[in-house]
């Protein structure tokens, strides 16, 4: 017996391997996608080792070097690269922390979605019927809203602070995901290998998480991607509204907020970090679009 | 056509109804006391608590207090602002042109570079003017609308000096408001130089507020004109001999036209919540800006019935693309 069912994993994973191949050969192919992907490794190099890479420490006060400008400015000093802010805090040290942010935002955040998107996305297709409906209402009331106005008023009344603003932007992305699955599902369950597992004894749970999740995930994925940035935007957004991580915290959003009333006096502390935002949703972009390019039969032959 | 009319209709209904139970609940079911939230830090007495939870209705079962809501509602009563005690409604009439006029210019300005600038990607598909064009929405559409604000206003109202920072007119003009678009009252009333004051204090928040939305749109029309120009009728066309440009403009674009238009619908969403942003940096009196003061001032009446508004307005929006996607492909409507 075992020479017989020996083989069958190692066929798995020559085919994973082939399949992952053909996965980077679409992906390279596209060269924003590359650049996306090395300008998300060094991120996520920054973000985990801020410590070590960040000059100072991100709260900490030099109280006598207020607003001092970058070193290519005059009066530039060499102990700020990306001179300070309004109470002296070194900017490059907390953009650095800031990434920690941003990048630890969107992976709560699409994984909470993802999560609860999915789950929910699954029943509402294998049951169909009223589970289904009530379930798709609910969706398309919150998808009747703005986002960021029903995050923005979820978090007025939870309380302002980075984890409220977690919890609500990944309420209002969710939608997307239980819209996309429950899609993927009805097109899969009426499939001849669906029947035949469930002829087989499967029982639903086995049959909605083993045999029918993984044909459903390309376009979850990519919706994942996409949500990433949504998230990041967000939550930065909220931030500058005073809604989202709280003073001190080195978010980007909230250091916007806070560099607004010196922005006729010190360019840098509001272009810097917008700059990191705009670079690091730019890097998931492209990214996507590779992932799209990549996962997506149907483009990949045009 | 009528048919798929009323069956669009009858399905906003569920979806209309828990808009409201949202935007009831948002203030009654969530933890936290009400009265005790309008009254903010400083606190209340106990008799004057007991007064006003009789006076709001909160001593009564929640459904009640939906239906009344509800009643309300249908009545045009959507409470009043704790802070103004001006009527939410009216309130909101108000402010609302102003969000309009800055919507409308946006969309303008969106559709006439993003379709153009679409167009071109996918008739030079490859080139370096796709890539650079491409490049550029990709920005765009990764742009952090609030930052990509503070930096305007940094090169042209400070470096340049060329655009006022905010509001929507110079306060050196000032007259009879008729019909809330500041751009037609200024042309109304005849002052010189109001029409130019209001155009320049709508230009940056207009280009702010487009950002997105082109680039959505310069995206959607490349891939809806390239999917169209690899169509046997394109190509049938070509043999026929007809001009290029005759066959993208006419055969393919009109073909293309619907994902966009679909695209352009729904950016209707993205521009009020784009607003929130956009006002509230150019101190814009919309109700973007309405909502944020509201929310920070915790006038929850406005809040509560300013997401109940949005809503409803992104709703009939959306009832009318579908219904004009209706009008142009017949396949949607007989679905």
């Amino acid at each position: 017996m075992s020479d017989i069912t020996n083989p069958t994993p190692k066929k798995e994973t020559s085919m994973r391997r082939r399949m992952l191949a053909e996965f980077w050969f679409y992906f390279s192919e596209n060269k924003g996608a590359v650049l996306g992907l090395a300008l998300m490794v060094i991120l996520i190099f920054i973000a985990v080792f801020a410590p070590i890479v960040a000059p100072h420490d991100p709260i900490q006060q030099y109280r006598d070097a207020l607003l001092v400008p970058p070193v290519w400015e005059d009066g530039g000093d060499w102990r700020f690269l990306l001179g300070t802010d309004a109470v002296g805090r070194d900017m490059l040290s907390r953009l650095i922390y800031g990434a920690r942010f941003s990048l630890f935002i969107g992976v709560v955040v699409v994984g909470l979605a993802l999560l609860g998107g999915v789950t929910v996305g699954l029943i509402a297709g294998y049951y169909r019927g009223a589970v289904d409906t009530v379930i798709m209402r609910m969706m398309d009331v919150i998808l009747a809203f703005p986002s960021l106005l029903l995050a923005l008023v979820m978090v007025a009344i939870l309380g302002p602070g980075l984890l409220n603003a977690m919890i609500a932007i990944a309420i209002v992305l969710q939608p997307h995901f239980v819209r996309l699955t429950r899609a993927a599902v009805l097109n899969e369950l009426n499939r001849d290998y669906v029947t035949s597992a469930r002829v087989a004894g499967a029982s639903p749970f086995y049959l909605m998480t083993r045999t029918i999740l993984p044909n459903c995930l390309g376009p979850v994925i990519v919706q994942a991607t996409l949500s990433f940035s949504n998230a990041i935007l967000d939550a930065a957004a909220l931030g500058f509204l005073g809604m989202g991580a709280q003073a001190p915290t080195p978010e980007w959003g909230t250091m916007l907020a806070e560099a607004r009333e010196f922005i006729s006096r010190a360019w840098w502390v509001v272009t810097f970090p917008g700059l990191a935002i705009l670079i690091t949703v730019l890097a998931i972009n492209l990214m996507g679009d590779g992932l799209r390019d990549a996962l997506d039969p149907k483009l990949k032959r045009s | 056509m009528i048919g798929f009319l009323l069956k669009r209709i009858l399905l906003l209904i569920p979806t209309f109804i828990g808009i409201t139970i949202v935007s009831f609940g948002f203030v009654r079911v969530l933890p936290g006391d009400p009265v005790l939230l309008m009254a903010g830090e400083r606190g209340i007495s106990e008799e004057r608590y007991a007064a006003l939870l009789s006076e709001f209705g909160y001593d009564r079962p929640i459904w009640q207090q939906y239906l009344e809501y509800l009643n309300n509602l249908v009545h045009g009563d959507f409470g009043n602002s704790l802070v103004t005690k001006q009527p939410v409604l009216s309130e909101f009439f108000t402010l609302f042109p102003a969000t309009v006029e800055l919507a409308f210019c946006a969309i303008i300005l969106a559709i006439f570079i993003g379709i153009p600038a679409g167009i071109i990607a996918a008739t030079k598909r490859g080139t370096f003017i796709d890539q650079s064009i491409m490049g550029t929405a990709l920005v765009g559409y990764s742009m952090p609308i609030f930052w990509w604000g503070l930096l305007l206003i940094i090169v042209f109202s400070g470096t340049l000096g060329w655009t006022p920072v905010s509001g929507r007119i110079s306060l050196l003009y000032f007259f009879e408001q008729k019909t809330g678009f500041m751009l037609i009252d200024s042309l109304l009333s005849g002052q010189k130089g109001a029409f130019g004051s209001a155009v320049q204090h709508l230009i940056l928040p207009t280009i702010v507020l487009a950002t997105i939305p082109l680039a959505v749109i310069a995206r959607q029309t490349r891939s809806a004109m390239l999917e169209v120009l690899g169509e046997d009728y394109v190509r049938t066309a070509r043999a026929k001999g007809l001009a290029s440009r005759r066959v993208v403009g006419v055969h393919a674009l009109r073909n293309a036209m619907i994902p966009v238009i679909t695209v352009i619908g729904l950016s209707v969403g993205t521009l009020l919540a784009g607003a929130i942003l956009t006002e509230t940096i150019f101190s814009w009196p919309g109700i973007g800006k309405w909502m944020i003061d509201s929310i920070s001032r915790r006038d929850y009446p406005v809040v509560q019935s300013g997401l109940l508004l949005i809503a409803a307005i992104i709703m009939i929006v959306n009832l009318l693309v579908d219904i004009t996607y209706g009008l142009i492909n017949p396949r949607i409507r007989h679905q």
